[in-house]
C-alpha cells in the first residue's frame, strides 16, 4: 500500500489532466492531455532514447572528470594548510557562479566544432563542488583519538594520510558522488539550453526543438524522459552508495 | 611527571601535579570529571607537551601504548587489521603483523573473530579487540582512559580481571585513569587521588592485595578500607577545588 501512494497519485492528476483537457477544449499547442504526450512519446521513443543517452554521456565524463580535479585539489588542501587558504575561496567562486553565466563563454572556447566539450566542461563546473567539498571534509574527519595513535606509533605524513585519512573520507566521497552526478545531469541539460542549436543533440535540445515547433505533446515527452532519467539515476546512486557504505563498515 | 602544568586557551587544566610511575606497577588515577586526568594521560604518552614542568619518560616510543574510553577501532579493518595496525605502522611486514595480530587477539579471547568488522562486535568485545591492538607492541607502559565507562557492570568486571590477567603476562606498567573508585582500587597496587581541575595531588593510597586479583577481593576488609580511604580524599580534593 505504502509503496503504491505515489503511483496512485500520479494515475489521480494524470486522469484529473486528461479529463480537464477534454473537458475544456484546451488546445493542444497550449497543453496536450497525457494520452496524446504517450503518444508523442512512443513515435518520437528511439529519437528520445539516443537522446537522452547524448545527455548522460555528457554527464557521466563530466562527473568523472569532475572527481578527478575534485579529490586532486581536496588533497592538496587537506595536506597543506596554505593550500587551503588558497583554493578555498576559489571553489567556492564555482559553486556560486550559474551554469548559464558561463555557458557563453565555454561555448565560444570549445569552437563551432566542439559544442559537447564546453557541455562537458559545464557539467564539470557544476558537478566539481560537492565532490570537492565533500572530500575535504571527509579527509578532515578521522576520529581524533585514531590520529593520537597513528601520532603515537610514530606514523609517517603519508601513512596517516593513506591509511587513517582517506578510509575515513569513504563515507564522504560516496555521499559527495551522489550530489554530483545528480548536478551533472542538471548542468549537462542547462549547458544545453545554453548552447541552443548548435548544442549536442540531447534532451534539452528535443525540448528546444519541439518548442520551437510548437510541438507541445513531443515537448512534456521529452520533459518526462528527462524526469524517468534523473529518477533511475538517483535511485541508481542511493543504492551505489549504501553498497558502498556496507562494504566500508563490513556490514 | 615531575611539577607539571598545562594550561588550554579557556584556563589552566592541570597542575602543578607530580606522578612518577615504577615500572611494571599499575597506578590508578581517579578524581572528579575535568580535573585533568587525560591531561595527564596525553602528557605521560607524549602527545602533548607540558605549559611547564617536565615529562621525563624512560619508555621510548613504540613502547607507549593507549586505550581510550571509546574503542578507536577503524570502521573499515578487521579486527585482526585494526590490531595489526600499530606493528605494520612501525614497519613490520604485513604477514608477521597478521601473525602476531591473531595471538594478541586469541590472547583477549577473542580467537575465530578475526575477520569481524568493528560494527559487528559487541562494545565488549570491541574493547577488547582495543585491548589486544595494545597489547600488540608488547608496550612497557600501557596508558588506559577510562576504558570501561561505556560498558555495564558484568562488562567492565570481567575486563578489568582480563587486563589483570593479561598484565601478569607481560608486566608493563599500567596507568589506569577512572572515575569510579571500587575499580581504581580494584585494579591497581597505588591509588592516586586529584582533586577538581585544574587537577592536583589529593592523596596517593598503596592498595594491599595480590594481583591478579583472587576471587571474592571485593568483599575483604583491606579492599573496603581503601575505597574508604580513596573516596574520602576524592571527596576532600572535589571540595578543595571547588573553593576558589
Amino acid at each position: 500500500m505504502e509503496t503504491l501512494a505515489p503511483w496512485v497519485l500520479i494515475a489521480l492528476l494524470l486522469a484529473g489532466w486528461e479529463i480537464a483537457c477534454r473537458a475544456l477544449h484546451v488546445a493542444p499547442y497550449l497543453l496536450p492531455p497525457p494520452s496524446q504526450v504517450a503518444a508523442a512519446l512512443i513515435a518520437n521513443l528511439a529519437t528520445l532514447l539516443s537522446a537522452a543517452w547524448r545527455t548522460l554521456a555528457v554527464a557521466i565524463v563530466a562527473l568523472i572528470i569532475a572527481s578527478l580535479i575534485a579529490q586532486a585539489l581536496a588533497m592538496l588542501v587537506a595536506l597543506s594548510s596554505i593550500l587551503d587558504r588558497a583554493i578555498r575561496p576559489l571553489a567556492s567562486v564555482i559553486q556560486v557562479t550559474p551554469v548559464v553565466a558561463i555557458a557563453p563563454l565555454f561555448l565560444i572556447w570549445a569552437g563551432i566544432d566542439h559544442p559537447e566539450r564546453a557541455l562537458v566542461a559545464l557539467a564539470v563546473v557544476v558537478a566539481f563542488f560537492p565532490i570537492f567539498s565533500g572530500a575535504v571534509a571527509g579527509l578532515k574527519s578521522a576520529d581524533p583519538d585514531l590520529e593520537r595513535l597513528f601520532a603515537l606509533y610514530g606514523a609517517s605524513r603519508w601513512q596517516t594520510v593513506t591509511r587513517l585519512r582517506l578510509p575515513s573520507a569513504v563515507p564522504f566521497l560516496l555521499e559527495g558522488h551522489k550530489v554530483g552526478a545528480g548536478l551533472a545531469i542538471i548542468g549537462a541539460v542547462v549547458a544545453e539550453f545554453g548552447a541552443g542549436s548548435g548544442g549536442v543533440r540531447g534532451l534539452a535540445w528535443q525540448i528546444l526543438d519541439a518548442g520551437n515547433k510548437l510541438q507541445t505533446d513531443r515537448m512534456i515527452a521529452a520533459l518526462a524522459a528527462l524526469g524517468v532519467m534523473g529518477v533511475a539515476l538517483h535511485g541508481l546512486l542511493a543504492r551505489a552508495e549504501l553498497a558502498g557504505l556496507r562494504w566500508w563498515r563490513g556490514r | 611527571m615531575r611539577a607539571v602544568e598545562v594550561d588550554y586557551a579557556r584556563g589552566p587544566a592541570l597542575g602543578p601535579f607530580s606522578l612518577e610511575i615504577e615500572a611494571g606497577e599499575i597506578v590508578s588515577l581517579v578524581g572528579p570529571s575535568g580535573c585533568g586526568k587525560s591531561t595527564a594521560l596525553r602528557l605521560l604518552a607524549g602527545l602533548e607537551a607540558p605549559s611547564r614542568g617536565q615529562v621525563l619518560r624512560t619508555p621510548g616510543r613504540g613502547e607507549t601504548a593507549v586505550v581510550f574510553q571509546a574503542p578507536t577501532l577503524a570502521p573499515w579493518l578487521s579486527a585482526r587489521a585494526n590490531v595489526a595496525l600499530p606493528l605494520e605502522l612501525a614497519g613490520t611486514a604485513r604477514a608477521a603483523a597478521g601473525v602476531r595480530a591473531r595471538e594478541a587477539l586469541a590472547r583477549v579471547g577473542l580467537a575465530g573473530a578475526e575477520a569481524a568488522r568493528p560494527a559487528q562486535l559487541s562494545g565488549g568485545m570491541a574493547m577488547r579487540v582495543s585491548l589486544a591492538r595494545a597489547l600488540v607492541t608488547e608496550p612497557r607502559l600501557m596508558l588506559l582512559d577510562e576504558p570501561f565507562a561505556a560498558l555495564d557492570e558484568i562488562t567492565r568486571r570481567a575486563l578489568a580481571d582480563d587486563v589483570l590477567r593479561l598484565w601478569a603476562g607481560l608486566r608493563p606498567a599500567i596507568v589506569f585513569v577512572t572515575h569510579n573508585v571500587e575499580e581504581a582500587v580494584y585494579m591497581a597496587s597505588r591509588v592516586v587521588v586529584m582533586t577538581a581541575g585544574p587537577g592536583r595531588l589529593a592523596g596517593d593510597f598503596p592498595v594491599e592485595g595480590p594481583a591478579p586479583r583472587p576471587a571474592g577481593f571485593r568483599t575483604t576488609p583491606g579492599f573496603r578500607r581503601s575505597v574508604e580511604a580513596v573516596s574520602h580524599a576524592l571527596a576532600r580534593g572535589m571540595a578543595e577545588g571547588a573553593r576558589p
